[in-house]
């Protein structure tokens, strides 16, 4: 059983020390999503009877799919959804690169405490920056025109909330996005530095397509993140009647199973959604790869 | 996804270079401050605002203007007002963060340090097959999953404790990932090799020569777990209907929750928000020097 080690070693520590990941992913990450696949074709079967109704599970089919896809109100979220990431996502990826290259441009001041500034609401959980932000939209609190400016308006929601997002993740974007900078070779830019090129040249024509490839990799994160937002809407729903219970695909599912105690329904719409997320993951994925491909030569 | 670490070695000397800085430093570039001063603005002025918010009392809050704090005000009486509510519970809801915070972004750090090390190092049985399983996982978004997560568990009757939301946040592939990465540049065969002929065990290579060389990446993964947990809302959200279990970010929704449009807890939910986001903001900027954000991106491109 033991295959000669990298280094003609046969041992059982290495075993034993991926053991306790595998454990608990097979545990906590499939399993559960395996029950779901099995929740996601079953149903209640209700039985009638003189003592009273009691209930089974029944093979469904693919019922709970076709419910889902045929109800107006998924898509519907689904479109608010997406209408936020266009929103959101490209804000994110071009205030995130022009806050890097700044910090990276020759004879920029305060460079390190804007950078902190920046990076701060990375610290601040995504629920506590809604409650935060939703005093700052609040008509009766707000110090920023909410009491002119309805914040909550049907469209100005979409903004609202993409704000919201947008603000609790760009220093993080933006400092994963500076590290790459700082990690690129010098010389090119010193050349074109002797060579006259102004700051604002260097920037776009020198550095821009240097970090293309990390600025492919937080979009896709990015996207990937606006797929599973849940958390600004929901913390916002209470001081607002924009937002619906099932505003966004993620309080579906959460409402499916918890509100209306369908558990297979919800089931049915997360995995829809898990399998939207994997399938953009892994398109996203190739084309950053074919980017990066491009790239490294 | 190839393995390229290049970028991540040379822990970034750029300032190692003698370059003639000195001579251009006189002229500031002011476009790239501006840009740089607003999107710092931007960032921290709601934050900032909290502190004024923070210091007035609930009809304060609606009848004086919002951007100037109320001085003598109401600051000790917020305070103290957060810090009694229903029986001192929010100081439970902090330890109970802190709780699954530390505890869980200890225990993964441990898990996927060990994992990465063993992944990284060592060829064995299947160690192909668990590498792929892992870079899949990474696919798989945990928060899609805390649903299933929760109906699984619930069959067991494992919900509404500790471990209901600790036990899923244990293996992050992500984490994995990186530490094996990390493992596979910085632990050297020859120094394992050299531990080998004078005797030490594989355990102790482990011990006192791969989780030494692996520090960096273990500080970066405990921080970045750290913050993911602390900040993570849906899975406490589905797991946990006892308020004395809640973590702050559950708490502090919870407070906004049962008035509804009664505004009469605004006062206290935003000494909530003032005592969750200022002690974290400290530790995080004292911290942030550890922080190796490039393992990040170079552990994903490449």
């Amino acid at each position: 059983m033991p295959i000669a080690g990298r280094k003609k070693h046969s041992s059982k520590l290495p075993v034993l020390l991926v053991a306790p990941a595998l454990v608990l992913l097979a545990l906590f990450t499939f399993a559960p999503a395996g029950y779901a696949v099995y929740l996601s074709l079953m149903k209640l079967h209700v039985t009638g009877g003189l003592l009273g109704t009691s209930s089974t599970q029944a093979f469904a089919g693919l019922s709970n799919y076709a419910s889902t896809f045929s109800d107006p109100e998924f898509w519907h979220s689904l479109s608010r959804m997406l209408l936020i990431a266009v929103i959101g996502v490209p804000s994110t990826v071009i205030l995130a690169t022009t806050f890097a290259l700044c910090m990276d441009a020759n004879a920029a001041r305060l460079t390190t405490v804007t950078r902190l500034a920046i990076f701060l609401p990375y610290a601040v959980p995504g629920v506590i920056a809604s409650i935060l932000w939703g005093f700052l939209y609040l008509p009766a609190t707000s110090p920023i025109g909410g009491s002119v400016i309805n914040y909550f308006g049907n469209r100005a929601i979409f903004f609202t909330v993409a704000n919201v997002a947008v603000w609790g993740v760009v220093g993080f974007n933006t400092v994963v996005l500076y590290t790459a900078l700082r990690a690129l070779p010098r010389d090119i830019r010193q050349a074109a530095e002797i060579d006259g090129a102004s700051e604002m040249q260097i920037a776009l024509h020198v550095k821009l397509p240097q970090i293309a490839p990390a600025i492919a990799m937080i979009s896709l994160f990015s996207v990937i993140g606006a797929l599973q937002l849940f958390n600004e809407p929901t913390a916002l729903k209470p001081l607002t009647n924009a937002i619906t219970s099932t505003w966004v695909p993620l309080m579906r599912v959460y409402s499916d199973a918890f509100v209306n105690n369908n558990i297979y329904g919800g089931a049915a719409s997360a995995l829809t959604l898990l399998v939207m997320t994997v399938a953009l993951t892994v398109g996203g994925g190739a084309v950053t790869t074919r980017l990066i491909g491009r790239q490294g030569k | 996804m190839t393995t390229a670490v290049t970028s991540q070695r040379p822990p970034r000397t750029v300032t190692g270079e003698p370059r003639p800085r000195s001579r251009k430093r006189r002229r500031t570039n002011l476009v790239a401050t501006a840009i740089l001063i607003i999107g710092g603005l931007y960032c921290i002025l709601p934050a900032l605002w909290i502190l004024i918010a923070a210091t007035k009392s609930n009809a304060q809050l609606f009848s004086t203007p919002p951007y100037t704090p109320s001085l003598p005000g109401a600051f000790l009486s917020n305070m103290s007002g957060i810090l009694t509510y229903n029986h001192e519970i929010f100081l439970r809801w902090w330890l109970n963060s802190v709780i699954y915070a530390v505890g869980g972004g200890v225990l993964s750090t441990a898990i996927a340090g060990a994992a990465g090390y063993a992944l990284g190092k060592y060829a064995f049985t299947g160690s192909r097959a668990i590498f792929r399983i892992i870079v899949a996982a990474v696919l798989l978004p945990q928060v899609l999953l805390a649903v299933p997560q929760y109906l699984l568990l619930a069959k067991f009757g494992l919900t509404n404790s500790y471990e209901s939301v600790i036990l899923p946040q244990l293996v992050s592939p992500f984490a994995i990932y990186l530490c094996k990465i990390y493992a596979e540049a910085a632990v050297p065969d020859e120094l394992m090799e050299a531990v080998r002929i004078d005797g030490g065990s594989e355990f102790r290579i482990f011990w006192s020569v791969g989780s030494r060389l692996m520090l960096p990446v273990l500080v970066t993964v405990l921080l970045l777990q750290f913050i993911a947990i602390w900040n993570n809302f849906l899975l406490p959200f589905v797991m946990l209907n006892n308020n004395s279990l809640y973590p702050l970010t559950l708490g502090l929704y919870g407070m906004l929750m049962p008035t509804g449009g009664q505004p009469n807890q605004y006062s206290l939910v935003i000494g909530g928000v003032f005592l969750t986001i200022v002690p974290l903001a400290i530790l995080f900027l004292s911290l942030q020097r550890f922080w190796r954000i490039d393992l990040i991106s170079g552990g994903v491109k490449g």
